[in-house]
Parts: structure tokens; sequence; C-alpha cells
């Protein structure tokens, strides 16, 4: 959310030339709204208004993002000082903006906009005074504050104009089919503790990590987040007249929610969250906090041995068998496991070669590539697009998984799916290496219901010439052009031949079986 | 018992018994070791009758069956807590367990029969494939509750087994048909169904049996008619194929045709993959082939 703030600021002048637009054909349209003496009609683009709307769904729906616009505001103040003034400053800007673009007299302008509120609510009103009274109080208490605050200060007005605007703004690149995601990552803004609560330097260390992609994949966020965890154990003490895990479960969870603020938490992250909670729950409470200190941090050694490092080899050896002399093996992405397991291969001397599938924006390949050429295995770099001319040659796919879910769905990497789909019109055996402690409970058959947004700016960067400027560059000014940068997507079960779990080699569709047979600690 | 004494005694039942299958033979064998082991610890007696099972697997006989019998059995008998006060009583144990699996089997092809049965319907018309003791004994169940069918056998070479699976059905009083297996695809438009038994079931939920199931397979798919797999439980072995390829060496070929150069060997066995199957008729009930490594995961992990 701030980095998004940060890019609107640098694009600030092309912004305010499209918010000028915007606010003189708004302004256009609400006169000759004002001129007829209809009731409003129910056309979105007056929404903008924070009193205008006539229906109570209408009213609701406007209501939310001018809240979620304040604490925005809000939030990032407290948490840098940085995106603060950038902040204030982008505002003045806007204000001076406005005040620039308005012809006419300032006063006029208001009088006329009172008129219309006034007339307005009177409308509205009426409706509601049938349907219900507290609604009503609210709504009015609501306004009557609003409009307290107008009058106090008048630069206000402008502000409040303003940021329900701005939200707007964002808003119009919202894709429709993903709007519940952008809510979603608005929402976590909203919870996120202040900076100066008492949340572990090394989990705001973590969490910049996060947000800033330099720990990537699910196991390296899971054994980091663990790592972190079990510094936050170490040095947590415990407060008067407290129970330690209770003191600490709190805190924990403080910081789990500025994490995920940071950063969606990967499913791992769930999983190893769980456990450790039902940890938690089966200590008594006699021991010491010492003792409670180091059975913790021995249970999340035990985790990341068992659970990970353990089960990577295991798989790593099943996998083995089926890789045989003279295949080319693709693969796509970077996934640890995956290299693990051909780096293996490698080293019992079994004759392979891979090739490599890229895809935009991260390019997250090039550090498989690197890491496999490294060690002397012969290697092919393609991007996603040519997937179709290197498939025939193709003997095995490999994929990496960020979860697995419980029909037997694979959510990886958006650009996975492609690949499985691409294999299994060749018929080319796809397997997907995956440990247990990815396993999710979660049902989903396609990537909208639940993903994660990654920053849309990222597809912006071109990758071939770094010279010239990017024609998406200017992007957010246009209105009608979108990007979207999802980061994850789901495969289907019927895509994929097999999956290798440290268990043994499973169809997709046994995986709620492996669900049921998991014990509860996890 | 000794190696070839071993060898002998799984290859007598096999040559006498028409009706016992490799698997079955494999576990009977298995059982006289262990009854007449003179072994002293349990460990001992693992390696004892993991012996037995490699000199059964060298000999001239699917391995398929074989594979998945013994392990299942050595999985089987060892499921209990074997932490009794004497190795003799935990033998005794041992052994009580391998009867109980052994009568549970017999009593499989029964069952599995019986399930099956009820989809054979009056006038229908059914292509199977080489010869399976399981199908044949479902095909006798339809006959004695009076339904009339008509049955294709492809005669299945290079052993020609279809043929005395015609004989077979023949003295039911069953009209069938041998048609050669190039034949498949001439035939199927004007069957109902197509039944199969297996030589063995994989985790995936395919099957591996005699060359030609899978050709037989595909062409139903095409022609839309279903497959069904007539297969005791003790089929299903903890192997997973990603394609012909990938099945291993042993199970395609007979123990002396692996020493010669396989470029120029005609495999015996082919792998079915899941999805070409429409259901398995098995002694736990009519299954979809994912729930094949469901049953797996229960008894193994």
């Amino acid at each position: 959310m701030t980095n998004k703030k940060g890019n609107i600021s640098e694009k600030s002048r092309e912004e305010i030339k499209a918010e000028r637009e915007a606010k003189k054909a708004a302004k256009a349209h609400a006169k000759a709204k004002a001129k007829s003496t209809k009731i409003p009609d129910k056309d979105p683009s007056n929404n903008n208004k924070s009193t205008s709307s006539n229906s109570i769904k209408n009213r609701t729906s406007n209501d939310t993002p001018e809240t979620v616009t304040n604490k925005n505001i809000e939030s990032p103040n407290k948490i840098s000082v940085i995106t603060k003034t950038s902040n204030t400053c982008e505002k003045d800007e806007k204000i001076v903006s406005e005040v620039s673009s308005e012809g006419k007299s300032k006063a006029e302008l208001r009088a006329e906009r009172r008129a219309k509120q006034e007339a307005q609510r009177a409308a509205k009103q009426q409706i509601l005074s049938e349907k219900n009274k507290n609604k009503e109080d609210n709504n009015n208490n609501s306004n009557n504050n609003n409009k307290s605050a107008t009058h106090t200060i008048t630069v206000i007005d402008t502000i409040k104009k303003v940021s329900p605007k701005k939200i707007q703004k964002i808003n119009i690149h919202e894709i429709n089919l993903f709007k519940h995601l952008y809510h979603e990552r608005e929402q976590a803004t909203v919870n996120v503790p202040f900076v100066n609560s008492n949340i572990h330097p090394a989990i705001i260390r973590l969490g910049a990590q996060y947000a800033s992609k330099i720990i990537v994949g699910s196991n390296a966020r899971c054994v980091a987040f663990l790592a972190g965890v079990k510094q936050l154990i170490q040095d947590f003490e415990r407060p008067p007249q407290a129970d330690f895990i209770r003191g600490f479960e709190a805190n924990l969870q403080e910081s789990v929610a500025y994490l995920h603020h940071c950063r969606p938490l990967a499913v791992s992250m769930h999983n190893a969250l769980k456990h450790l909670k039902w940890q938690m729950t089966q200590f008594s409470s006699s021991l010491s906090d010492v003792d409670v200190k180091n059975k913790l941090s021995n249970a999340i050694d035990t985790y990341i041995r068992e659970q990970i490092e353990l089960a990577d080899k295991a798989i790593s050896i099943t996998i083995q068998t089926k890789i045989s002399n003279g295949d080319v093996i693709l693969t796509y992405g970077y996934s640890s496991l995956i290299h693990k397991i051909l780096l293996d291969a490698h080293t019992a001397a079994k004759e392979f070669r891979v090739i490599v599938v890229d895809g935009r924006p991260w390019l997250e390949g090039k550090e498989q590539l690197r890491r496999l050429a490294k060690h002397g295995i012969e290697c092919s770099y393609i991007l996603i697009n040519a997937l179709s001319y290197i498939m025939p040659e193709v003997s095995k796919v490999f994929l990496g998984a960020h979860a697995i879910l419980a029909n037997g769905s694979v959510m990886s990497r958006v650009g996975t799916a492609q690949v499985a789909l691409m294999a299994r019109a060749f018929n080319i055996p796809v397997l997907v290496a995956c440990e247990t402690h990815k396993s999710c409970e979660r049902v989903q058959t396609d990537s909208i219901v639940y993903n994660e947004l990654g920053n849309a700016d990222e597809l912006v960067q071109d990758c071939g010439n770094g010279a010239q400027k990017s024609l998406l560059t200017n992007w957010r000014t246009k209105k009608l052009l979108n990007l979207l940068n999802i980061v994850y997507d789901v495969t289907p079960a019927n895509l994929v031949t097999a999956v290798v779990t440290e268990l043994a080699i499973l169809p997709c569709t046994s995986v709620p079986v492996i669900l049921r047979i998991k014990p509860s600690e996890i | 018992m000794e190696k070839e004494e071993i060898c002998q005694y799984f290859n007598g039942i096999i040559k006498n018994e028409k009706d016992v299958s490799a698997g079955m033979a494999a576990i009977r064998t298995l059982l006289k070791v262990l009854q007449y082991s003179k072994s002293e610890t349990v460990q001992e007696l693992r390696y004892c009758l993991q012996n037995a099972i490699d000199a059964m697997r060298s000999t001239e006989n699917p391995v398929t069956a074989i594979a998945s019998g013994s392990e299942l059995f050595l999985r089987f008998i060892t499921l209990t807590a074997l932490d009794t006060p004497t190795f003799a009583e935990c033998r005794g144990i041992m052994l009580h367990r391998g009867n109980m699996f052994y009568e549970k089997l017999v009593a499989a092809r029964g069952k599995v029969a019986k399930v099956a049965a009820h989809f054979i319907k009056d006038g229908s018309k059914i292509l199977t494939h080489s010869k399976s003791r399981v199908v044949l004994r479902a095909m006798k169940g339809a006959v004695e509750s009076n339904k009339i069918f008509e049955v294709y056998v492809t005669c299945s070479s290079p052993d020609n087994s279809g043929e005395e699976m015609c004989q077979n059905l023949r003295k039911l009083g069953v009209s069938c048909t041998l048609i050669l297996d190039s034949a498949m695809g001439y035939v199927m438009e004007q069957v109902d169904m197509v039944m199969v038994g297996a030589e063995g079931v994989a985790e995936s939920g395919g099957i591996i049996n005699k060359i030609g199931t899978y050709t037989l397979a595909m062409c139903a798919k095409e022609v839309k008619k279903p497959f069904y797999v007539l297969t005791e439980s003790f089929k299903f072995s903890r192997i997973y194929p990603l394609n012909q390829v990938d099945l291993p060496n042993e199970f395609k070929y007979t123990a002396s045709t692996l020493k010669k150069d396989l470029q120029k060997e005609h495999p015996l066995v082919d792998y079915t993959p899941p999805h070409y199957i429409s259901l398995l008729f098995t002694d736990l009930g009519i299954l979809t082939p994912s729930a094949v490594s469901d049953e797996l995961i229960k008894l193994y992990l």
C-alpha cells in the first residue's frame, strides 16, 4: 500500500492533469443535475459526493471507502515519516490543483454544493425515515460531524472532497473480477498495529524483507518466519500478572498481523503458525518461562527439520526413480525443492537436460538457471511464450507448488497452470513436488476467489530495451487501462499426473487423504 | 526351505491348479515358508521371506501380481503388535494372520464377481481381453442368474490366451466370438462395455495388464464405451508409472528375456492410465480409480 502511494506521488504530474479533467467533468455533471429538479439518479458517477446518493445501499457503499481512506491516511502517518510527508505534499498539490482548476469563485460553488446537498438529504430522509431510524440517526450524526468539520476550517472541505476522489482514483484501475482482493489488502492495512507498539525488530525486518520480495518462495518464507518467531520467543518477557503463553500468543498475533500487512501470509506459514499454536496449548501452566521458551524453540527446530528439510530429502529420493538417463526435464520459475531434486539427480550421475521456462514480471527462472548452470547441468532458458515450441522435446515436467488444496488443485506461481496445460496437450507427464506442510484444506477451482495481488507497476518495466521508456509508464493516467499482476494461479488436478510428497507419489485426488491422516498438529 | 524348493513348490501350484493366479500362489508359497522356516528372530524370518519373494520373482511368471501380493502379505502379517514373549508365539500370530489373509483372498474373487455380475444385463454385448479368471467368474455368476449375453474375446497374442478364455466361456454356454487383436476398433462400436482383469493396480488407479489392454482402453474411450476392471484388492501395489517407459522392466518382460537385448523384445504387459478406466470392481467394493490410492494409503501409511 505504502509502495503504491509512493508511486502515485512520483507520478503526480500526470495524475493531477487527469484528475483535473475528471473533476471538471464531474462538476459539469453535477451542475446539470442541480438544474433538473429530479431526484438524482443512481448513476455510479455521483458516488464521489459524500452525501449524494439516495438509497441506503449507495449510502453504505459510499461510507466504506471514506472511512477506509481516512484510516489509510492515518496509518501510514504512523508507520513512517517519509510516507507521511509525501502524502501531505501530495494533498497540498491536489488542493492547489483544485483551486486553480476552478474558474468560478469558490464561494459561489460552495453555496451551490451546499444547496444540492441539502436537497439530496431531504430526499433521502424521506426514504430513510420509514425504513430504520437507527440508521438514519447514525447517518445524520456522521453528516453533522462532517458538516461541523467543514465549517471549522474551509481547507478541510477541499481535502474531504479530494480524499474520496483519491480512493476512487486508485479504484479506477481495479479489475472488476478481482475487486475483493483489493479490498482485502485495504483491510490488512487497516488492522495493522502501530510501529511504536511492541513488535520485535526481527519481525519488522522480516516484514520489510517480505514486502520488498527479498525473501520469496513458500519454504524460504516459512523458514524465515519460524526463525523470526524463535527470536521473538527468546526475547519475549512475560508481562506482569499474565500467563507466559497467553502473553506470547497476543504478541505473536500482533506480529502476524503486521507480517500480513507486509505481504499476505503463505499457506506454509499459516500451517507453521497453526502447529506452533497447537504446541503452545500442550504446555502445562506450571512450566517456568525458560522451559517454555526452550520447548517452543525446540518445537520450531523440529518443525523446520522434519517438515521442510527431511521432507525435501524424502521427496528428492522418491523422485529420483522417475528421472532416467536422457530425460529432458522442463521446469517453471524457481522452486528450491525442484532445484534440490535436479541437483541430487546430477550428483547421482544421471544424464539429463533441463529447460527452465520463465515468465514476467519476476523472471525467477533466471535464479534457477544460474544455480543449475553453476553446477554444470545442461540448461536451456526460454520464456513462457515459447512453450509450445519447446514442448515436443520435453520428456517430463517438474513443478514446484505454493500450496496444494483439498480438491487436489495445485496453487503455484502464476504461469504454472499454463505450463501444465501445455504439457497435458503434448501428453507429457507433469510431476508436482510438494511437501505436505503446504497442504491446505481450502477448496479452490479458479485463481480468482483467493489470490495475491502483486504490484501492478512491476508489469510496466520492459525487460528488453532498458534505455527506452516503456509504453506503459503512464498507465495510471489512462482511465480505461488496467494492469493486473496476480501472484498465483490454480492448476486443476486433472492436469497433474502425480504429486510427489514425502509420504508417497500420489495422484492429485488423494490429497484430502493426506490431510485426513496428518495428525492434528498441522 | 531352499530356493529351488520354493521355486518348485510355486511352479507346482501354478501348473497344477489352473484356477489359482500367480499372486495367490505366491502368498501360498510364503505361508509355506513361514510355516517351515527355522529362523529364530523376526528379522531373520523377514529376511527369509524376502529371499523367497526374490526367488519367485525370478521364475517365468508375471512379476506384477507376485510383487504386489507378497508385499501386501508381508505388510499384513506384521501389522500387529509382535512383542510377544517368545518367538514361537510371535510366529504363531503371524501364521494365523497369514492364513486369515489367505482365506480373505480366496473369498475375494467371489465378491468381485458378485458386484460385477450386476453390471451384466440381459442382451448386453461385452468385449474382454485375454484370459482373466475373475472376469470368467463374473460371467459365470451372470449365467447362473439366467442372463443371456454375448461376449467378444480378443485372441491376445503372443500366447493366444484368448482362445482358452473362449473355450471356458463356451463351456458355460455363453455365446462367444474370438476376434483378432487388431479388430478391437471394429468390434468396439457394437459392444456395450469392456470388461478386463488386471495383473496389478498401480497407486494412480491405473492398471497393469496383458499387452493390448491400453489399446483397448483407448479405443473404448474414443467410442465412449465404459471400461470396467475386475480385480482383487491384493493386486494393488505401490508403484506409480508415469507412462509406458516408466514401467519397470521386470514387469514388462519375463526373467529370461530380461537378459537379452530389450529393444528387440515384445513387452508382455502395458500400463493403462486411470483416466481411461470407468470403474474398478474389487472385493472392497466398486471403486473409482482415484479411490485406489486412498485404500493404499490406508494400508501403508
